[in-house]
């Protein structure tokens, strides 16, 4: 069993020193994910920006308790998805999603995933896959709750401006 | 105290089963090795046992020679089969020191045995009626099958649910036991013996409280029924549950035991075939028990399994096992004590304790441990053991939880413990 091949020398820096760690504001949306089966848990806020454009994840703060692979997971995330827009953000959540499905058999892609390579590996160990993907789940959930709420805000506006044009 | 390493030097430690080897040799499945040729070192016992060849063949035997349904098949292929499935709950019953045959219930696993009597109190009437005002008593080192239920009961029933705490040692703080079980008291549940913790609870005593009080006692003893004699009346308790699987049988089964007196009373938990005296479009009369509690198809070759299983265990007699589990334990704990920066959750000496021990690692994760054990061949369980209020109460959101079994050498121990400064090497830590 290829012990270094899960815990890479990039996935055991970050769990040492994990990036982005505490709970900040500003931020639209906080949510908390489990992982019932062995109870690692994440306390998660995300902060989107808007400058006319697409949404930008402007900031990922979060409070978590788990393993070594969770906790690098969570802080290699954050320094992927920081920075960039909502759409770029998903385009990668999918790509790190593909690699961790693929069972050891996806060739991952570093101009894409850059630290996130590191959990190739993980992909070999089913048990642990989901300790990979908590972070990025709650992440995917936050930012559709702010995307949501700000759709809906938008629907009522748009609704209301109907309304009253209709008067 | 002992280094560890030094019995298996040679030296026999006291207690131990004799013929272990033998005994060894019955589990076909502890001959394995994994990947990279490690050994099979199985220290996740609490969490399923290993089977013996016995149990395996009984249950291939009668898959292949006298499968047919139970009770309603009127064939000589029926008749074999019912013979063996009510052998069964004789061999449950002989296991338990239980008064009655009829008392012995087969349900699918000790969640459903539990699920069974804290459903049917709810649909109770008369003397033990849960309503408004009433309490029931269970304990904060209790496996969720023991919390869940009665949470689901209390709320249906706008009644309130109460704890024993734990002291710092793990045990129950029984000092405020005058204030929790009262007259208000129609029921106390609690485990024999604690599956994360070790702890073995002193439940004929807190039966005698309760009692005074007329609440139902129950017990779980998924635990305590693979690691030490139980008997259902010296234990006080009025229904006690355990799991085929953990007792050296099959999953997929397990048991219900209850006092008749009060087991009789209690409503039907499911209905369908088999359980009911007669059936007509108006209204449904029902068997008495046990026959009321096992509607449908049972689970026939599992029955089938666990006889053989508790006859296994009874051959090699209880005390044996017992004094086998408390003499690895002591083993364990001191081995373990021998790891700095690791941290026993639970009793510290094997008194009163059972095969079960939970630690922390300062610095490494519980399912990082487990995974590196996991490379060596050593499995052990990682996570909060579904019992989140007991790592609540110790401050911790999951432990690393070695169990050991009638079939554990102190050989193992020495795996695990060389395994855990492996662990801590690998993660550099202390």
């Amino acid at each position: 069993m290829d012990l270094d091949s899960l815990y890479q020398e990039i996935i055991l820096d970050h769990y040492k020193n994990p990036h982005h760690q505490g709970l900040r504001e500003p931020y639209e949306a906080e949510v908390h994910h489990v992982n019932p089966t062995c109870g690692d848990e994440i306390t998660m806020r995300v902060h989107l920006s808007r400058d006319g454009g697409e949404p930008v994840v402007a900031d990922v703060s979060y409070d978590a308790e788990g393993c070594s692979i969770s906790q690098a997971a969570t802080s290699v995330m954050t320094d992927l998805v920081i920075g960039k827009t909502v759409p770029e953000a998903l385009a990668v959540h999918e790509e790190f999603l593909t690699l961790m499905q693929g069972r050891g058999t996806v060739e991952p892609d570093e101009e894409v995933l850059e630290d996130a390579i590191a959990f190739a590996g993980v992909a070999k160990f089913p048990a642990r896959v989901k300790c990979a993907l908590l972070s990025w789940m709650a992440w995917k959930d936050a930012t559709s709750q702010v995307l949501g709420a700000e759709a809906l805000r938008t629907d009522r506006a748009t609704a209301d401006a109907e309304t009253k044009e209709q008067r | 105290m002992t280094a560890p390493g030094a019995v298996a030097a040679g030296q026999a430690l006291p207690g131990l089963l004799d013929g272990l080897d033998l005994i060894r040799a019955d589990f076909p499945i502890l001959t394995r090795t994994l990947a990279d040729g490690f050994p099979l070192v199985y220290l996740d016992s609490a969490n399923t046992s290993q089977k013996p060849q016995v149990v395996i063949d009984a249950m291939v035997d009668h898959l292949e020679r006298h499968n047919s349904n139970v009770a309603r098949a009127m064939h000589q292929l029926g008749a074999e089969s019912s013979a063996a499935f009510e052998a069964a709950r004789d061999k449950v019953a002989a296991f338990l020191n239980a008064p009655s045959r009829d008392e012995v219930v087969f349900t699918k696993n000790a969640s459903e045995a539990l699920n069974l009597v804290a459903n049917t109190l709810a649909w109770a009437r008369g003397p033990l009626e849960i309503g408004e005002g009433d309490e029931v008593v269970i304990t904060e080192m209790e496996h969720h099958s023991n919390i869940v239920p009665w949470q689901l009961l209390t709320e249906r029933k706008g009644a309130t649910l109460r704890w024993f705490g734990l002291t710092d040692e793990g045990r129950l703080d029984l000092s405020k036991i005058d204030e929790l079980i009262t007259e208000r008291t129609k029921v106390v549940a609690l485990t024999w013996v604690s599956n994360m913790l070790g702890t073995v609870n002193p439940v004929a005593e807190i039966a005698r409280r309760a009692h005074e009080v007329g609440a139902v006692v129950v017990v779980d003893a998924s635990q305590a029924a693979p690691q030490m004699p139980v008997d259902v009346v010296a234990s006080g308790a009025d229904f006690l549950a355990f799991t085929g699987h953990k007792v050296v049988g099959p999953t997929g089964i397990g048991v219900l035991w209850g006092r008749r007196e009060i087991f009789a009373q209690l409503p039907p938990f499911l209905g369908g075939g088999e359980m009911i005296a007669t059936v007509t479009m108006e209204r449904s009369t029902y068997a008495d028990i046990p026959h009321r509690f096992e509607a449908g198809t049972p689970p026939i070759v599992e029955a089938v399994g666990l006889g053989a299983a508790v006859d296994y265990l009874s051959a090699l007699g209880m005390e044996n096992v017992q004094r086998h589990e408390e003499a690895i334990t002591g083993y364990a704990l001191e081995g373990l004590a021998t790891v700095k920066g690791l941290t026993v959750m639970g009793p510290t000496t094997a008194h009163q304790r059972g095969g079960a021990i939970s630690f922390e690692i300062e610095g490494v994760h519980p399912h990082d441990v487990s995974q590196v054990l996991d490379s060596r061949g050593i499995a052990v369980r990682a996570g909060h053991h579904c019992a989140k209020p007991a790592h609540k109460r110790f401050g911790v959101q999951s432990s690393t939880r070695a169990s050991s079994y009638l079939y554990t050498t102190p050989a193992e121990i020495d795996a695990l413990v060389d395994g855990l400064e492996y662990t801590k090497k690998y993660f550099r830590v202390g």
